[in-house]
């Protein structure tokens, strides 16, 4: 499989009254063709930042891309000026976000927000573009796709929002599908509908996808590749089946841990103790340190580096780093 | 047999529909109709279902923060429903609610200390002078520091705010808890940290927990009596064991079948549901949940199927079992 998307050590920073936030640090990973890559983390790891640093969304003044790169196709998006990456966006590279009733307008119709970059990326006029936006309702799973294109957001439910939210990402067939937490706001049958879909589109047009969610769940039935970020860094990365049957790094062991699954229930939960470092606070030293139930001298002082681990996994922390030494 | 802590028989709020000038009545929401549940104490009732299934109202109604449209409530054995204001009062340190969303449910200004040892100091329970002891003891038993007495609620984490409300319903040493959705806002890390601190304290201090969550997962690790809701209605109500092995209504067994499980490439037959739930001003006729069953016949569609004992404590309301 060749090569979507490249990220190259990608830092995105913001600037706060009380210091400088390093939301996402020194990150590098790739995105195949026709690969499901699934970015998970708790709140405020830098998963969303990420996305937001792709799509050139990051609010400025506040926040900024630092350094690193974003090489979509060949193209380094960072370098790209705001017209054409305009028209990417939306086009070749597209976006889901989390809360499908925020991020529709309320006031405008909507057949006619499905029909917007029908008509601005792929030039159809307005017959062809309403016809297509009809289609694309009624490909999303939903029924009378006329009258609904009639409709405004409020007169539909969370999941039909959601699924509308897709029709407009993938109706200009885009290479790039990135979903922030697509189903972290519906319920779990509605969220078992989108997964589906999202699983079905991908298989008939051959895109990718960025999936980023807190939901290992989630992950386990979607993702082929995962990436676990703590504290705006990658602590570890590898194959879906790889990695959840054998977790190297004790935050992602902890995670899998630490989640009920049905049907499988312990007399305690594991829970991991304390809670995440503050963004402001943070020194040179493996930021799950203070939580690690295997803490060394060295894990307080110094950053461990990300690396291969075998089995095409990597894992940033200092155990298999003294294995590797000792090996 | 110990003495039920809590009876809830056929209990009903509906939310009238009003419309123009006059407020005329049009129609009503029929938030929870016909819900009976019964909580022996040092039990944990999970009670599951989908946003809109009126969960939260039941709780709120139990409660009497919401007067009921039909219906008792009986809390030892007292009709919470028609006891005078002054009595209820005397009861309400019994019964405590914790809210889902940590953050709207502190007021900002108030130091953490204050907020929790507030409700003390209302009821009359307690000297000004021995507030303060029994906050920091109640902050210790909930897991958070001494120093955070004085703190104000915006220095806290997710997972701490909610040990605060925690705190909060628990120096009145109340008999029963109702937990509304108390660890869907957290983190996985943080969720089980606070998971645990329910499962410590219910057996450190005998508490009762009606537990609402959409969470199955949780709700299977803490309650020993699951009862599942939709639009309303109980569909079906049984024990731990039982209702995750051997779940009788489709309703149970598409919603079990839709949590993602953390096992990759694991297969496993799901039921997937068609369209949303229906809404509550205006729910199908029969059985509720035909319009989206995917078994459902003919007599589905005209006939309310009766809640009743499938055998061994097992209740359901379906035809088709």
């Amino acid at each position: 499989m060749n090569n979507l998307m490249r990220i190259d050590g990608l830092s995105t920073h913001f600037f706060t009254e009380d210091g400088e936030v390093k939301a996402v640090d020194d990150v590098s990973f790739r995105v195949r063709e026709g690969e499901t890559v699934c970015i998970v983390g708790e709140s405020g790891c830098g998963k969303s930042v990420t996305a937001m640093s792709i799509m050139g969304l990051v609010e400025s003044p506040g926040g900024k891309v630092t350094s690193g790169s974003i090489e979509f196709q060949g193209e380094d998006l960072l370098q790209l000026d705001k017209h054409t990456l305009r028209s990417m966006r939306g086009h070749e590279l597209a976006m889901i976000f989390q809360e499908p009733m925020s991020s529709l307008n309320p006031v405008i119709k909507i057949g006619e927000q499905i029909m917007e970059p029908l008509r601005v990326h792929l030039k159809l006029n307005k017959k062809e573009a309403r016809a297509k936006a009809i289609e694309l309702i009624s490909q999303v799973g939903i029924s009378r796709p006329e009258q609904i294109a009639d409709s405004y957001p409020h007169e539909l439910s969370g999941g039909m929002l959601q699924r509308i939210m897709i029709a407009i990402a993938i109706s200009c067939g885009p290479k790039l599908l990135i979903a922030d937490e697509p189903t972290t706001a519906l319920d779990v049958t509605i969220q078992a509908q989108i997964l589906d879909m999202l699983r079905q589109f991908k298989a008939d047009s051959g895109m990718s996808i960025l999936l980023i969610t807190h939901d290992l769940g989630v992950v386990a039935e979607m993702a082929d590749y995962v990436i676990v970020m703590y504290s705006g860094k990658i602590v570890e990365e590898g194959e879906v089946v790889e990695l959840f049957s054998n977790p190297k790094h004790p935050y992602t062991r902890g995670l899998l841990k630490s989640k009920p699954v049905i049907n499988q229930r312990q007399e305690e939960l594991y829970s991991i103790p304390g809670q995440v470092p503050n963004p402001l606070e943070l020194a040179p030293s493996c930021y799950f340190h203070d939580r690690c139930e295997h803490c060394m001298p060295v894990c307080r002082s110094k950053q461990p580096v990300l690396q291969d681990v075998g089995n095409g996994q990597k894992v940033s922390c200092w155990l298999y780093e003294e294995a590797l030494i000792h090996a | 047999m110990p003495e039920t802590l809590l009876e809830v028989n056929h209990l009903k709020k509906y939310f009238p529909i009003t419309k123009g000038l006059l407020n005329r009545t049009v129609g009503q929401v029929k938030a929870v109709d016909d819900i009976s549940i019964r909580l022996q104490p040092g039990e944990t009732f999970g009670l599951v279902g989908e946003s809109g299934s009126g969960k939260s109202t039941v709780g709120r109604t139990i409660l009497r923060l919401t007067e009921k449209t039909a219906g008792e409530v009986k809390f030892k054995g007292v009709d919470i429903h028609t006891l005078p204001p002054e009595e209820l009062r005397g009861l309400r340190p019994k019964m405590q609610l914790i809210f889902q969303d940590p953050y709207s449910s502190l007021n900002p200004r108030v130091r953490v200390g204050d907020a929790i040892g507030e409700a003390l100091l209302d009821h009359g329970l307690c000297s000004r002078s021995d507030v303060r002891d029994l906050v920091l003891e109640t902050l210790e038993s909930c897991g958070l520091s001494s120093y955070h007495i004085d703190r104000f609620p915006h220095e806290f984490s997710g997972g701490q705010r909610q040990r605060i409300g925690i705190a909060r319903a628990l120096i009145l040493n109340p008999e029963l808890i109702i937990a509304d959705e108390p660890v869907s806002a957290l983190d996985v890390s943080i969720q089980a940290q606070i998971i645990n601190l329910f499962s410590k304290l219910q057996q450190s201090r005998g508490l009762t927990y009606l537990f609402i969550s959409h969470d199955l997962s949780v709700v299977e690790h803490l309650c020993t009596t699951i009862g599942v809701m939709y639009l309303g209605s109980m569909v079906e109500t049984a024990s731990r064991d039982e209702l995750f092995r051997h779940p009788l209504h489709p309703y149970t067994k598409a919603l079990l079948s839709a949590v993602p499980i953390p096992i990759p490439k694991l297969k496993r037959e799901r039921i997937v549901l068609k369209g949303d739930i229906p809404s509550p001003a205006n729910p199908p006729s029969g059985c509720k949940f035909h319009t989206r069953c995917p078994f459902a016949e003919e007599v589905c569609r005209s006939q309310v199927p009766v809640f009743r004992d499938a055998g061994g404590g097992h209740f359901v309301a379906c035809h088709l079992v």
